[in-house]
């Protein structure tokens, strides 16, 4: 089938693109716009390394079809740092608590936490392990990054966000 | 991993969907969160020729009182199940239910609709719609036509719509007059979140003097459909509930059930887990009926 011409935000800035219909969007954020950060782990929902913000909430991006994304705003890993382009305060926890260790699983991982703290800077324990339970670590380096986005808490309630 | 071709057509109003179904002559499938058909098409176990996508159609999306029953339209997102206030007084045991569908990530994706239209035979939404003796609105060219949750499930990922039909809304019967109702909804799976290995989901309904008109109990996971287990229920209605009259009438429940072997879990652990999960959601639907 011909493509389809759409138009969406990413990241702030505005793309128009055709695409195919049966491109996921993981694929075109990937291939079509390089936007390589999120990452691509099972393609069928399971892991949640694809996990982006589709209109301010977490997604699976392998489980929507890009054209879907059509007049959508979309967040990816890339849009979490800071305007001059250095890591916001979840990537930098994220490095000094040591939340990764092969970073195949850390954009999703980053996105429900993102998630996660922009509703709630003091979540327990339980609500971290809810808010990521959908995403697998196959290092299983979890206690870590529960610890990093423990530690992004406190620095986002001492910088009051 | 990535899906076949396919033509796409964004449809805006319920009108188009049919007309493509019939079009499409039993090729065309209809998208709506995509969190059940996704992964079928990208594993190429779906190879439509046509997807219809119903997201933007405003008429399928919301929850509604209406008379004695409460509706939610078939696109209705799961997350906003889970956070409506409406749910959680009206549709207790979906509340229930609902806490344990997916993850934060699927479930703002995910629908209703969807869920009721892949039949998974261990998913929650099914389970509780069955408890709750709800009935589903399906549409196609030639008319609307309503199927009774008891007659929906016909095998595992297999329902009653017709090819050409599509799931307009679920409606749920809401309870009239004094009667003390109590829910309850339990399930065991690897991980939060996942597909139930077992589950259980019971309602209870007393009188003023505690005597229990009717109960329904169903369990999922245990068999190719979600099952109603209507001898338990017989038993149970008509007298007063305790865990001595609970427990025998779940004696034999695991001879009842006829589960699979999988990589989750054997026939045999099934069984049990279905007993013990059965009688904690009696006990615990009783407890909240009486509280009531």
């Amino acid at each position: 089938m011909s493509k389809r011409e759409i138009s969406l935000t990413i990241n702030g800035k505005a793309h128009t693109l055709a695409v195919e219909p049966r491109l996921s969007l993981s694929d075109m954020l990937r291939d079509e716009l390089r936007l390589n950060g999120t990452h691509v782990g099972c393609e069928h929902g399971v892991c949640g390394a694809c996990s982006i913000l589709l209109d301010g909430v977490p997604i699976r991006s392998c489980l929507m079809l890009a054209v879907q994304a059509d007049g959508h705003e979309i967040t990816t890993v890339e849009g979490m740092c800071n305007e001059d382009q250095t890591p916001g305060i979840l990537q930098e926890a994220f490095q000094d608590a040591h939340g990764m260790q092969c970073g195949y699983c850390t954009p999703g991982m980053l996105i429900s936490a993102q998630a996660l703290l922009e509703a709630n800077n003091d979540p327990s324990l339980e609500e971290i392990k809810d808010a990521i339970g959908g995403n697998l670590c196959r290092c299983t380096g979890y206690t870590q990054i529960i610890e990093s986005i423990q530690l992004a808490a406190s620095r986002m309630r001492e910088a009051g966000r | 991993m990535k899906a076949a071709k396919f033509d796409y057509i964004l449809a805006e109003s319920v009108g188009e969907v049919v007309e493509a179904l019939d079009k499409g002559d039993g090729e065309a499938i209809v998208i709506a969160g995509g969190q059940t058909l996704m992964p079928m098409l990208n594993m190429r176990l779906a190879r439509p020729d046509t997807v219809i996508d119903i997201n933007r159609i405003a008429e399928l999306s919301g929850i509604e009182v209406s008379g004695n029953e409460l509706l939610i339209k078939a696109c209705t997102r799961q997350a906003e199940v889970l956070a409506s206030p409406e749910i959680q007084a009206r549709l207790p045991l979906l509340a229930k239910a609902i806490a344990y569908v997916g993850h934060q990530q699927t479930r703002n994706r995910g629908t209703v609709g969807g869920s009721l239209s892949h039949a998974d035979p261990a998913s929650e939404i099914p389970l509780a719609a069955l408890a709750m003796d709800a009935y589903v609105s399906l549409r196609s060219a030639t008319g609307t036509r309503q199927v009774a949750m008891a007659d929906y499930f016909l095998g595992p990922m297999m329902t009653a719509r017709a090819d050409n039909e599509v799931l307009l809304s679920v409606h749920f019967p809401q309870p009239q007059g004094d009667d003390r109702v109590g829910t309850a909804f339990h399930e065991v799976s690897e991980r939060r979140g996942d597909f139930a290995v077992v589950a259980a989901a019971a309602v209870v309904r007393l009188d003023g003097n505690g005597i229990c008109i009717n109960a329904a109990l169903a369990i999922g996971g245990a068999d190719s459909v979600p099952l109603r287990m209507r001898a338990i229920e017989d038993e149970l209605r008509g007298g007063q509930l305790d865990s001595g009259k609970i427990e025998a009438a779940l004696g034999g429940i695991e001879a009842a059930l006829t589960p699979g072997n999988d990589q989750h879990a054997s026939a045999a652990y099934r069984r049990r887990v279905a007993k013990v999960l059965a009688e904690r959601a009696l006990k615990d639907a009783t407890a909240e009926a009486k509280d009531e």
